[in-house]
């Protein structure tokens, strides 16, 4: 099996994994990142979404042997300790339910935040719509998603 | 009702302290025997030990609070809500509480469920008398440090005060505390002096979910740990007949394959060769029972409509002899395909059966129940089987069933090695335990502008309402009611679906009412108040809801929705129904957009007696609200000779943002004990928008998903 390097928050790591091996399963697999979550497999749900060089990327669907040295960011990476104004904003509208495809959800809206940072109420729909939440908590990542941009 | 209740029950058959080695105290009560004023601990109560509670609060020299909530977490809120109702009797402040997930015990578990709506219903007296009772020792305890009596000392926020002003705080009185008696006749608050029920507290878990920390069944392992990928019949009425693993076993990080049944397992050191492992597995199957079609199942449940066998659970007069005289009959049919329940982290379980143990650990709602099944399995003691819950990603229904964690128990029995089973989304939508598919016809006679009689006749999968349905509204309403029940027993394997029939039946019956109203030339909501009205003060004791209750619910959505007011292009339909003791009413505001009806809000009412943690119960309210929307508009799982014919999210349609509502909430003010609410939400929410769209487009949906018949609705429009 090929060693592949990846740059993950920050620190340059080395794997030995087959070449097809989507990052989602070497980040929970291999290096126990386990924030990021499996949901379909095939790009449908977000809740795999990691960012690739600031762009939102389901991780599900993308083999590790298509990355050449882009830096990915996790979930865990996003910040420290949580701070990052759309984790801020998670907490204080109370977002989620069962909790699972949240970390997906944040990573599409930082994501999004960046590349448009003062967005209408139909581009936040609009930018979500590819992330769902089971236990629909859609009303307050909407919410959460205006707040985050108010404050960042 | 429960306001300054005194309390005669002995705490002492549920309670029991102890002082703490590394420092503290820790109070254990069981909530099975709390739960029942009647019931006692089936073992010699001398003998208590720290294994036979279910539930902890750890009390430290600090005065922190630990509470373990005993309820498995499936995204409903009650590892926040149950333990807010602890230390709210308790009275300390929330910032000292911290809260863990209690462990199950195998010996005398209570109501270790979550599933029903029922797990605060349940536990609001026990939980309250618990935090009360720890007070009273607490406060005994400063008692005897000073030399008064107990009844001139009080406490509030973790410190007691005595009557010259000395103060002590918790932690400073826990060693004498873990040595008294337990006190009894305790006296609860008066719900005026809550400080922290009523109140918006924050999800116990969000910072750990906001970070990505491994929460979730899914996100265990342990050294040696490998994963486990299964291959199960593709279509339901297969077996398995031979299988070739040549390709599998060739594949990096693929170590073994096992048969168990008629399944086979790959495993393997990480999920990816699993998964791609059992996909090269070449597998024969042959036909063991009959392979159904949706056909097959719309034909049989139409001819269980058109018989006669049916089971009565209710008849009150006699609808017959009301249909032959009266001046109009309606009669209407109601279909519902099958529904998977798609948690969004798909099912998984963790399992190492060793010579001395069975250790368990995943996302199920039944601890208790599963732990039992794989005991038997497996032919091990109950004592040998170590259940732990984590967080769930998901529960909806389908972690009542506990076949991942049978399958992983049996795999890791062969393999002889830790393992951790992982069902792909696709496994997941095809493994069964499905919403069935049900069909209803209601039949309503309509005699001098009145409804004489409403006869509802369910045709359903596999099984029918559970017996209380049938006492819901408007049992009790209408002089001539029948409800009769039918099934045909199919291979296809069905189970309990977020608000088990009532999630369709509420659509079936409000759309119903919904054209009563409109053949007699009334409002919706008027005429649901006027049938209310007919059943106040009844002696019928098996009828479940509260006419007063749900006036008052229905007066407030009316209020709130602006029902019968809204600006131009916006059309209304109403909903109510009542389930998991809980009373709803809602308004669906729609508009027309293309052609095809948008939802842009809906307007919800609730009765759910007192609302512990408003900011979660709207979570559950808004939440329930847009799945019952996104399931009547777009779920559908149809079957071709057995097999299942959208198994992931690019063929089964989930609803999103952009198709969602606002949802707004409102909770009817009541000092009433609380009830369910992770179920009650998604009823009537099908109903109002189905309701909703006939007002905009005349078109009455009798079908779910409604999407089928929009979209031929669109083309002839369009042309």
């Amino acid at each position: 099996m090929p060693n592949y390097t990846l740059r993950i928050n920050g620190k340059k790591i080395t794997v030995n994994v087959d070449e097809d091996t989507p990052l989602l399963w070497v980040l929970r697999d291999e290096l126990s990142l386990k924030g990021t979550k499996f949901g379909c497999g095939i790009a449908q749900c977000g809740a795999c979404t990691v960012h690739l060089n600031n762009s939102a990327v389901r991780s599900c669907s993308l083999p590790v042997s298509s990355i050449s040295g882009e830096s990915i960011t996790t979930i865990e990476g996003l910040s420290e300790t949580g701070t990052h104004p759309v984790q801020l904003a998670w907490k204080e509208i109370d977002v989620p339910q069962c909790g699972y495809c949240q970390a997906g959800q944040i990573m599409t809206a930082s994501a999004f935040l960046k590349e448009k940072p003062t967005p209408t109420k139909d581009e936040i729909r609009e930018a979500m719509h590819g992330n769902i939440c089971r236990c629909a908590s859609y009303n307050r990542i909407e919410k959460a998603v205006k707040l985050a941009a108010k404050n960042s | 009702m429960s306001q300054n209740k005194s309390l005669s029950l002995s705490r002492r058959n549920f309670l029991k302290t102890s002082l703490l080695a590394g420092g503290g105290m820790l109070i254990g009560f069981n909530l099975l025997s709390a739960c029942k004023p009647e019931a006692i601990l089936p073992i010699d109560i001398s003998n208590l030990n720290f294994n036979d509670f279910n539930a902890f609060i750890k009390i430290s020299d600090e005065g922190y609070v630990t509470i373990f909530s005993p309820n498995p977490e499936i995204g409903q809120g009650v590892k926040t809500s149950m333990p807010m109702i602890i230390a709210e009797e308790l009275d300390v402040a929330w910032e000292k509480v911290s809260v863990a997930q209690g462990f199950y015990d195998p010996k005398n578990y209570q109501r270790q469920v979550a599933g029903g709506s029922q797990s605060i219903r349940f536990g609001w007296d026990a939980l309250r008398q618990t935090g009360a009772t720890a007070k009273q020792m607490l406060v005994n305890a400063a008692a005897v440090q000073w030399g008064v009596e107990p009844n001139t000392c009080f406490a509030s926020q973790g410190i007691i005060t005595n009557a010259t002003g000395d103060t002590l705080g918790y932690g400073e009185v826990v060693k004498v505390a873990a040595n008294l008696e337990v006190p009894e006749n305790i006296n609860l608050k008066d719900p005026k002096d809550f400080k922290i029920i009523g109140h918006d507290i924050t999800n116990v878990d969000i910072q750990k979910i906001i970070t990505g920390d491994p929460l979730f069944g899914i996100d265990y392992s342990s050294e040696r740990m490998v994963y486990a990928s299964v291959l199960r019949p593709p279509a339901f009425g297969n077996k398995l007949a031979s299988f070739d693993d040549q390709i599998t076993k060739s594949i990096n990080g693929v170590t073994e394959v096992i048969k168990f049944g008629d399944k086979i397992a790959v495993l393997g050191s990480n999920t990816w060769a699993v998964m791609k492992g059992k996909k090269a597995l070449v597998a024969l199957w042959e036909n063991d029972t009959k392979l159904e079609s949706t056909d097959d199942h719309n034909f049989e449940l139409i001819k269980i409509l058109n018989g006669n066998k049916f089971e009565t659970n209710r008849e009150d007069g006699n609808v017959e002899s009301a249909f032959k005289v009266a001046d109009k009959i309606i009669e209407r049919t109601y279909e519902s395909p099958f529904l998977p329940h798609n948690c969004m982290e798909p099912m998984n379980f963790y399992a190492n059966v060793t010579d001395k143990k069975v250790h368990l650990v995943g996302p199920i709602q039944t601890p208790a129940w599963t732990a039992g099944k794989i005991a038997k399995i497996l032919n091990r003691k109950p004592e040998e089987i170590h259940l732990e819950m984590t967080r769930m990603g998901g529960g909806f229904g389908r972690r009542l069933y506990g076949d991942f964690a049978e399958e992983a128990a049996q795999i890791s029995n062969i393999a002889k090695k830790p393992i951790q089973v992982i069902f792909s989304r696709e496994d997941d939508m095809a493994a069964g335990t499905y919403r069935p598919a049900i069909k209803y016809r209601i039949k309503a006679a309509i005699k001098e502008g009145k409804l004489t009689a409403y006869h509802l006749k369910e045709a359903a999968i596999n099984g029918n309402m559970y017996g209380l349905i049938s006492n819901f509204f408007p049992a009790g309403c209408v002089p001539n009611y029948k409800v009769s029940t039918a099934n045909y027993k199919s291979n296809i394997t069905t189970g309990a679906w977020r608000a088990p029939f009532t999630n369709f039946l509420a659509f079936a019956e409000q759309s119903f009412f919904s054209e009563i109203a409109t053949e007699l030339n009334k409002d919706h909501p008027q005429l649901i108040i006027d049938l209310l009205q007919n059943v106040k003060g009844t002696t019928d004791e098996r009828i479940q809801y509260s006419p007063e209750r749900m006036e008052a619910t229905i007066n407030l959505v009316i209020n709130k929705s602006n029902w019968g007011k809204t600006s131009e292009g916006i059309y209304q339909g109403f909903s109510a129904y009542y389930s998991h003791n809980t009373h709803v009413a809602e308004v669906a505001d729609v508009e027309l957009k293309n052609g095809m009806p948008v939802v842009k809000k809906v307007t919800v009412a609730v009765d759910c007696g007192i609302v512990v943690n408003p900011l979660g119960a709207k979570n559950q309210v808004e939440g329930g609200v847009i799945d019952g929307i996104g399931h009547a508009m777009y779920g559908d799982l149809s079957f071709e000779k057995g097999i299942p014919q959208s198994v992931n999210f690019d063929k089964y349609r989930l609803i999103r943002m952009e198709e969602t509502p606002e949802v707004k909430t409102y909770f009817v003010e009541s000092n009433l004990s609380p009830t369910g609410l992770g179920e009650p939400g998604l009823p009537p929410a099908g109903g109002a928008v189905a309701n909703a769209i006939y007002k905009a487009t005349g078109e009455r949906l009798l079908k779910q998903p409604f999407i089928n018949q929009l979209e031929i609705s669109k083309s002839k429009l369009l042309g």
